[in-house]
């Protein structure tokens, strides 16, 4: 997962281990990034798998790679280069744009490894459906499970629950809930069905792509 | 760990003032039930804080550890440790900690790279001084151009610390290291200050599965009175020394007593062992004894090398691997023991002066045996493929007769 700081990038990745281990799948998942500041590249990692994973780091040979924003490919805001470095054979690309942003030779390069390029307006998606783009990356977890069925729809739910309701479910059950708290919760819990909604379209969007097109994800095999 | 009832220590079987029932370390460790929670290393550390009696606590921001060490000022503020603060540096961190030991209380810091070395003068003090301190170093690069990210380097100034030092490979480790650490750190015949060494990011920031011992069981507390010292008497030893140094002194007699308190200090770190082989199941963890290539390295190193053992594997060969888990005191004879059989020794190291293959090399027989590598360093990655390949390229010039060192 390759994007800018402040996109979500880590939170994303955490997400979706989160939600592979709901799933009582293998996997961890962390982030690279250099001293924090917004607009700067960020980069995370999620390894799922049937079995213990202890591999970590910077992944070297995946099999997806996710680019949060069209800055990483256009003006290389990427920790490799091309950012499709390394990629395995019948891998899959997810960007975040509507616009065609591959040159013909890295289309051609994808190509040769039979790559599956998919763009979603993630950020558009966001922006429509959520009201920030700030849940860019909901749109992005989405596409990713709707193209592999890596994880489902239940398992992700349940990790937002956990990233983002838990500490606020732990206050707000006391009996001495006051008004401020509730507030605060109705907002959380907004946001957390905003965000649920953003990567279920998503989701669905990807489901479809992928029937229409009878792709069958080789990182799945 | 005895003498609790006649000093007034809170009793095995008492709650804390937070309703945390003070349970028999074997008891905590071995039979309490574990449940499982998928968390970030930072969050680990506060796990095992939340669980392991600190009286006292210094802070003090520095990537990869800030999110740990804010994170124990939470459990202050939640009532979980006793004191804390925030140093003006790392350097005044670490001897705001002595003070606190000195006083007969457990404490607790967190510090990483450059943080480290700026606090260094003060781990050699501690150890002289014999107080059983625990720090989390969440190595990271100590170099310029500045990095903050993972490289292990920094374990490398520890070794001749006299402080006891102890590399964790995942999560686990990192809760079991923590809370055992004081139970070995804290022994009457031991009673020195033990670094647990987490990899940066690699630890730090990576989600990972843990099995926890119950929220609500804590280890003793630290009993003062069982320490081989008196604390913070200015009448008797180490204080004493401090007070009116023997530097003062410059005679045989001087010399005499330092060289015999340093090798004090290094015998107690040996006298660890049979403490830390009990709770962390021996010192080295052994994969595959009888395989003629082995493996061998210490934290985040060991979990490539388990993907590079799986990759070999699915190839037909045989790999063995040796995890290290304590550096101070180094299992030497362990490992020349795990080693006796291997040709070919390989040490995958996250930094670029390759320690580990000295300190390997240092403790067994026919160490041309010994390839130092590979070596990744400055925050690069050890993909499993490159363990592999490096492997393979070696064996092809030692098949031509071609000494390879690494």
């Amino acid at each position: 997962m390759s994007g800018l700081g402040g996109q979500g990038v880590v939170t994303s990745a955490h997400i979706m281990a989160m939600a592979a281990s709901k799933e009582d799948k293998f996997a961890i998942s962390n982030p690279f990034f250099g001293a924090e500041k917004r607009m700067a590249p960020a980069e995370s990692y999620v390894r799922i798998g049937p079995e213990k994973i202890y591999d970590r780091g910077e992944l070297v040979y995946p099999d997806v790679v996710m680019i949060f924003h069209p800055q990483v490919i256009t003006m290389g805001k990427s920790y490799t280069m091309p950012f499709y470095s390394g990629i395995k054979k019948n891998g899959i690309v997810i960007i975040n744009d509507d616009i065609e942003l591959l040159t013909d030779a890295e289309k051609e390069d994808l190509a040769s490894m039979n790559v599956l390029v998919y763009y979603v307006p993630a950020t558009k998606m966001a922006l429509d459906i959520a009201g920030t783009e700030l849940s860019t990356n909901m749109a992005m977890i989405g596409s990713v499970a709707g193209l592999t069925n890596v994880i489902g729809m239940e398992a992700l739910d349940l990790a937002l629950q956990d990233r983002f309701g838990k500490k606020y479910i732990a206050s707000g059950g006391t009996a001495t809930l006051d008004e401020a708290i509730k507030k605060k919760f109705a907002k959380k819990e907004m946001l957390l069905q905003k965000n649920l909604d953003t990567i279920k379209v998503a989701f669905d969007q990807a489901t479809d792509y992928a029937k229409s097109k009878n792709y069958i994800p080789e990182v799945m095999a | 760990m005895g003498g609790h009832e006649s000093n007034g220590m809170p009793q095995i079987g008492s709650m804390n003032k937070k309703g945390q029932i003070i349970t028999d370390p074997s008891e905590l460790f071995f039979l309490s039930p574990r449940t499982q929670a998928f968390l970030t290393g930072s969050e680990v550390i506060k796990e095992a804080v939340k669980r392991a009696s600190v009286d006292f606590s210094v802070a003090y921001p520095i990537t990869p550890q800030s999110e740990a060490s804010s994170l124990v000022g939470e459990l202050y503020a939640d009532g979980y440790v006793g004191d804390y603060m925030r140093g003006e540096s790392e350097f005044a961190v670490m001897g705001q900690c002595a003070g606190g030991a000195f006083g007969g209380a457990r404490v607790f810091t967190t510090t990483a790279g450059p943080g480290t070395l700026r606090a260094f003068e003060n781990f050699p003090m501690w150890a002289g001084s014999r107080l059983p301190i625990e720090v989390v170093f969440t190595v990271r690069g100590v170099n310029s151009p500045l990095s903050i990210q993972p490289d292990t380097l920094e374990i490398a100034f520890m070794l001749e610390t006299g402080m006891l030092l102890w590399h964790a490979e995942d999560a686990q480790d990192l809760f079991d290291f923590i809370l055992k650490g004081y139970i070995v750190a804290e022994q009457p015949e031991v009673h020195l200050p033990i670094g647990v060494i987490c990899d940066g990011f690699f630890v730090t920031h990576t989600k990972d599965m843990v099995l926890m011992t119950p929220e609500n069981r804590v280890i003793p507390h630290y009993n003062p009175y069982a320490s081989p010292v008196t604390c913070m008497d200015m009448e008797s030893p180490p204080v004493r020394m401090m007070r009116d140094p023997f530097v003062m002194k410059s005679n045989y007699i001087s010399y005499m007593t330092h060289a015999s308190w340093q090798l004090e200090v290094r015998a107690a770190i040996e006298r660890s062992r049979k403490h830390t082989i009990q709770l962390l199941d021996g010192l080295i963890e052994v994969e595959n004894p009888d395989a003629e290539i082995m493996l061998i390295s210490s934290g985040t190193a060991v979990s490539q090398s388990r993907e590079a053992v799986r990759l070999f594997r699915d190839q037909g060969v045989k790999v063995g691997l040796v995890k290290i888990k304590t550096i101070r005191p180094f299992p030497a004879q362990e490992v020349r023991e795990a080693l006796k059989n291997a040709k070919h020794i390989f040490v995958p190291e996250f930094n670029v002066a390759g320690w580990m293959a000295k300190e390997i090399k240092s403790v067994i027989d026919r160490s041309e045996r010994v390839v130092a590598g590979p070596h990744v360093a400055g925050g690069m990655t050890m993909p499993p493929e490159v363990i592999v390949e490096e492997i393979e390229r070696s064996l092809a010039l030692r098949g031509k007769k071609e000494l390879i060192h690494g």
